[in-house]
């Protein structure tokens, strides 16, 4: 009857997270073992055939990631864990970090043997600082194991890998600026290029990938690939984490076979909407994803479903919302979080969100002027061209939906009727 | 040069004239510089891991100044650091710091009784600390709980499905 299924999440619930050993009595780094046994190039093979996209939201294919990682000429490369999940409606990196943290340590040593790396370095965001511990603790324990450190199992191969902290700030979620803060700096965007995959931390090549992926790569590893293509669709194989919460009676993180559709997800899985009430709109990856409406819930997950409907899967976030909220109210405080989270450092997002603000609180009020909402989509339109960095080219997203799925609740409908006449 | 001047005193004895910097606070802090080997790229842990051991949960300027000489970074960058990242403070916040989520997830899911509960219960409002300095609000995006929406983290741990008075003055008891 359950629609969810096990393989980046095999381990939840099966040992205790804070303990090497009793990860190994469940054939805890059997990934590592045989991964070392592999060449660079077969494990690229692989992680090409399981052809993942990069779960942190940009939805670049892994398997061409790592080759160009690990053709950038180098002695010395970096790989990055961006444990940096700051979408609102984001956690289902949290549940591998507080679940299964050994998988993490293990896909983190994959892809630095497969890359040619010898540091590691998990970017930890400052609102998990409770998970910190047992972070730390797989680290030093995988290290006194001899799976971390110099020449591991004996193969010549030596890999280490560093904690860092971030201090609540969202944009860090972007490589170049995650890598800005891991230097001990402020973080924002470093201009491109130089790419970091040549020049990144450090100066050093650098591969930047989320916690799920390096999750799912530990486990197409262990039991090959074939499990996991079983699952999933011909245009999105595999498997995803969703983080479900919102007007949802089940809300948490859920690994689902792409191809469910919403309606399966939000109904089957999250159990409905609570109290009665009727769906009104979701939003799809975060904040800086776009919202769809009740009517098309019945649209497959996939990557090439929902993009037809112009949504995205991005970071995996699900966030459901009834009829009780209003979609301006939506809009504002999205865009609060916008305002909170722009570094400042280009103007089209710095101040187009400002104004933005100023007209969707206008709205808020009822008090907007005939061409409020013309003027906000000509900015948002700007700022998704001109800015500088990924946030502030998708900060609109939300706004520029709504308006599309909901006009009348911006007023359109009437002005259109008044056009009539 | 004048103020590193100042600052050096600070780690000898003299440190009486200063309020916050005492003596046993400048050797947890030359504890937690030197538990980094005073990596200047493991600034931003520094900074919070010292900011939890004053008291009110802040950096006070003597504290940045101290750490700007001690690792031999400018102060500026220091500064650039904590007004950077919302998670470091340069001004004194409490005991406890309320950090109470006002994204989307809380709010569809109805935080209003929880803010105006923690205002009504504590007499505060956003960016304020109650009189006797027990506990600063704070509104902050985000932190990852939305499955027990609506949430708040006090002094980093996490309370969530805070829908009824009761619920949200049950945590406040635990912090009394
Ligand atoms: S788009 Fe926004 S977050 Fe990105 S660099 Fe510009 S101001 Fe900073
Ligand atoms: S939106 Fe409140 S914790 Fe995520």
């Amino acid at each position: 009857m359950s629609k969810t299924v096990a393989i980046i999440t095999e381990n939840f619930g099966q040992y205790d997270p804070g303990s090497i050993h009793s990860y190994l009595s469940i054939g805890g780094f059997s990934a590592v073992k045989k991964a070392l046994t592999m060449s660079s190039a077969e494990i690229i093979e692989m992680t090409k055939k399981a052809a993942v996209k990069g779960r942190g939201g940009a939805a670049y294919d892994t398997g061409r990631k790592w080759a160009q990682a690990a053709s950038v000429p180098g002695e010395d490369k970096v790989v990055i864990c961006n444990a940096d999940e700051g979408e609102p409606c984001t956690f289902k990196d949290r549940s591998i970090l507080s679940k299964d943290p050994f998988r993490l340590i293990e896909g983190m040593i994959i892809a630095g043997y497969t890359v040619g790396a010898k540091n590691g370095y998990i970017y930890l965001r400052e609102e998990y600082r409770h998970l910190r511990p047992l972070i730390r603790n797989a680290i030093d324990e995988s290290l006194s194991n001899g799976f971390l450190g110099d020449n591991i199992l004996n193969t010549g191969f030596s890999f280490q890998i560093h904690l860092y902290s971030g201090a609540g700030a969202y944009v860090c979620g972007e490589g170049s600026t995650l890598i800005e803060s891991i230097e001990g700096k402020s973080g924002r965007p470093r201009i491109k290029p130089p790419f970091i995959k040549e020049c990144g931390l450090f100066q050093l090549p650098t591969l930047v990938n989320n916690v799920e992926t390096l999750a799912i790569a530990a486990a197409f590893i262990q039991h090959g690939v074939e499990e996991y293509l079983s699952h999933g669709t011909s245009g999105s194989p595999g498997t995803k984490i969703i983080s479900l919460a919102g007007n949802i009676k089940n809300p948490g993180a859920y690994e689902i076979p792409f191809g469910l559709t919403l309606r399966e997800i939000i109904y089957d899985i999250g159990g409905g909407i609570p109290d009665g009430h009727e769906l009104k709109l979701f939003q799809l990856g975060g904040a800086s994803g776009k919202i769809g409406p009740a009517s098309i819930v019945d649209t497959p997950y996939t990557y090439e479903d929902l993009a037809k409907e112009g949504l995205v899967v991005g970071s995996g976030g699900i966030l459901v919302v009834d009829d009780r909220t209003r979609v301006i109210d939506f809009v504002k405080s999205i865009q609060d979080f916008f305002i909170h989270e722009s570094c400042g450092k280009c103007t089209p997002c710095r101040e187009g969100n400002r104004q933005i603000a100023k007209i969707i609180d206008r709205f808020v009020e009822g008090s907007q002027r005939p061409d409020d909402l013309q003027t906000a989509e000509r900015f948002a339109n700007i700022m998704s061209n001109c800015a500088f960095c990924g946030l502030g080219e998708t900060a609109q997203s939300t706004l520029l939906s709504a308006i599309k799925h909901f006009p009348q609740e911006f007023g359109l409908t009437e002005v259109a009727e008044n056009e009539k006449h | 040069m004048q103020r590193l001047e100042g600052v050096r005193q600070m780690n000898s004895t003299k440190t009486e004239s200063f309020g916050i910097l005492t003596r046993e606070l400048a050797q947890e802090i030359d504890k937690t510089i030197n538990h980094y080997r005073s990596n200047s790229t493991k600034l931003v842990g520094i900074l919070l891991d010292i900011q939890d051991i004053i008291p009110k949960q802040y950096i006070p300027r003597e504290v940045a100044a101290y750490v700007s000489e001690k690792m031999n970074i400018p102060l500026s960058k220091i500064y650039d650091v904590i007004s950077f990242y919302a998670a470091l403070s340069d001004v004194p916040r409490a005991d406890y710091v309320i950090q109470l989520c006002d994204s989307v997830v809380c709010k569809v899911t109805g935080n209003t009784t929880l803010r105006d509960t923690i205002s009504q219960l504590l007499g505060i409002k956003e960016q304020e600390s109650t009189p006797d300095g027990k506990y600063w609000l704070e509104y902050t995006p985000c932190f990852g709980a939305c499955d027990i929406s609506p949430a708040m983290r006090i002094n980093g741990k996490v309370f969530g499905h805070l829908t009824t008075q009761d619920s949200v003055k049950a945590v406040l008891d635990q912090y009394r």
